[in-house]
């Protein structure tokens, strides 16, 4: 277990050495668009004040230096200064966060919450009517990308019924119920492809795990169908959900820009959305590198749950 | 085929050929002609003999929009197939079969390329590029889409390298170069094409997502996504103008879905008979 632990976690900052640089790489590769960034074009024309402001910000470094210089800042929590407001990226990323991660979390949780019922439900009746028509919501779920649910769900609730409003956040400071308000639309159009993702790998496996030998004799003791798939059959099949919920995080991530920017949220993503449409390069560097190592972390989370919850996988390694 | 999958089949067809021969279609309008400009239509009209679908906030027809930006989402997604099949499928052959230093070396660099959550990889290198035309975007969700073929084809590559066949290939001496060509690359070949369809859907959910955000082909080319962003300004006076490009975006995406589930389901059976 130690040295796989280990060797784990040296190709953990292996990667994120990896992705940072790479990030970096890209948004630094075009130093022209730093410069017109920094200084408007009219205020080009004097060669010297160009000179200046590279050498202030660095830019005529060599790649290698400049990428050191912004690792050994970012490692102590300093991402630099936005190009374009004054504060510093990561007190920008820290304000941000929380509507993210909330946005996230609840889209997450609505989904298996929905998804464990209907997969079982499906799986239990496999090939019957009810089945038939809960994969073909799936199916249907799983064509609807977030901004085209997001839309629906504006024109019909807070247009046409007024229900709940189409934009905008009330952060969870101030107060439960506005909050929820605000976020339950978002995380719904979000939620839709996830439900119909996890309904899908939910039944699958419960489907193998009721061919088991083990659910055989349980229902041989005389235990109740219902007894028998919520104990014995949800623990080993929820393995590969969580699995597939870590690697989703991934596709979850570009959703929650989308949709920040649908319903005007003021998260993460909008932020990088905002700051490519202003050339702000030092917020997308800090911002990308952030939900980078974010989408490592928990990939690599998942990995070793993975491994310390299966034994047979950890043998096999 | 079922009745339904063949329907959908039938939408995928429709759509290709209406991408590939929209000029030649007879009837239909010119995608970029405003109308209220010159008197013959105006903005946001409901559907109609004259405009099948009705008109966009800027008077354009919305039918003729959809037709021609399926070329949009055509291009993208096949440049994205045929670059990941190609680059990603050979590559990943490669890797499984040879396997060791090299196998390392190329899933090292291609996790960190993985490690990145899709869009934001794409949002990042689209906007470096500055240019936003269709052969760039589509270059670029091809570059983005090889490492996933390579997984894929490197996991069947490993497991039809244990194979008798390709043991007594070797046993017999032939040459490594050939194995890959005349046994391995075939083998992969089912199993890139079923997920060749399933990427495709998700390509074209992407490009939808990177057009309504804006960074895809600019207006007044059309896109399906930028179709929908378009219209959230006149939302409230005619919702037309959002519904049909949606519909059209999750018909195909659904479409895809549909026959590529039969066509993995129907060849599974057939390699379990292997």
């Amino acid at each position: 277990m130690g040295p796989f632990i280990a060797k784990r976690l040296v190709r953990l900052v292996g990667t994120l050495l990896a992705v940072s640089f790479l990030t970096f790489l890209l948004v630094n590769l075009l130093p022209g668009d730093a410069i017109n960034a920094l200084i408007p074009i009219d205020a080009q024309q004097d060669r010297e004040f160009v000179e200046q402001v590279r050498e202030e910000w660095g830019l005529n470094d060599p790649m290698l230096v400049r990428y050191g210089r912004w690792l050994g800042d970012a490692v102590q929590g300093d991402f630099g200064d936005s190009i374009v407001t004054s504060r510093t990226v990561s007190s920008e990323i820290f304000h941000r966060l929380p509507v993210t991660a909330e946005l996230m979390l609840v889209t997450v949780g609505l989904s298996v919450m929905l998804a464990i019922p209907l997969g079982v439900m499906a799986a239990y009746r496999e090939g019957t009517r009810l089945d038939q028509v809960i994969s073909g919501i799936a199916q249907v779920f799983l064509s609807i990308p977030g901004f085209v649910a997001g839309l629906l769900f504006i024109y019909v609730f807070a247009m046409k019924l007024g229900w709940l409003p189409a934009t905008g956040w009330n952060r969870l400071s101030n107060g439960l119920l506005d909050n929820l308000r605000t976020v339950i639309l978002p995380a719904l159009s979000l939620a839709l492809i996830e439900i119909a993702v996890y309904t899908r790998v939910v039944r699958s496996d419960v489907i193998n795990t009721l061919q088991e030998d083990f659910v055989l004799s349980a229902r041989a003791k005389g235990l109740s169908d219902r007894y028998i798939l919520f104990r014995h059959c949800l623990r080993p099949s929820s393995l590969t959900l969580i699995t597939v919920v870590g690697l989703n995080i991934g596709t979850l991530l570009g959703g929650t820009v989308v949709v920040e920017f649908l319903f005007a949220m003021p998260g993460l993503g909008k932020r990088l959305l905002d700051a490519i449409f202003q050339r702000d390069f030092m917020m997308v560097q800090g911002i990308t590198v952030f939900i980078a190592t974010i989408y490592v972390l928990v990939n690599t989370a998942v990995d070793m749950i993975y491994m310390l919850v299966d034994p047979r996988i950890r043998k096999a390694d | 085929m079922p009745l339904f999958t063949r329907l959908c089949a039938g939408w995928l067809v429709a759509i290709v050929f209406g991408a590939i021969f929209a000029d030649l279609i007879p009837g239909l309008q010119d995608p970029n002609y405003q109308g209220f400009l010159f008197g013959t239509s105006t903005t946001n009209e409901p559907p109609s003999l004259a405009h099948l679908l009705g008109t966009d906030n800027n008077s354009r027809d919305i039918l003729s929009r959809i037709v021609y930006g399926a070329r949009v989402s055509l291009v993208v997604s096949m440049t994205a197939v045929i670059m990941g099949t190609v680059f990603g499928g050979f590559l990943g052959a490669l890797t499984g079969f040879v396997r060791g230093k090299t196998d390392a070396m190329i899933m090292a660099s291609l996790d960190v390329i993985l490690a990145f959550p899709g869009l934001v990889l794409l949002l990042t290198v689209v906007t470096l590029l500055g240019r936003r035309d269709l052969l760039v975007i589509a270059t670029v969700v091809g570059f983005l889409s090889i490492p996933p073929y390579t997984r894929v084809a490197r996991a069947t590559a490993l497991a039809v390298s244990r194979r008798e066949f390709v043991m007594a290939a070797r046993a017999i001496g032939t040459r490594k170069r050939t194995i890959l060509f005349r046994e391995i690359l075939p083998n992969c070949l089912p199993t890139l094409m079923a997920f060749a369809l399933v990427s495709a859907a998700v390509i074209i959910l992407l490009e939808g997502a990177l057009a309504f955000l804006g960074l895809s082909v600019q207006p007044p080319t059309a896109s399906w996504g930028n179709m929908v962003n378009a219209a959230r300004a006149d939302l409230r006076i005619n919702v037309w103008p959002a519904v049909w490009p949606s519909l059209a975006l999750v018909f195909t995406v659904y479409s895809l879905n549909n026959v590529g589930d039969h066509i993995r389901r129907s060849k599974a059976v057939r390699s379990a008979a292997l």
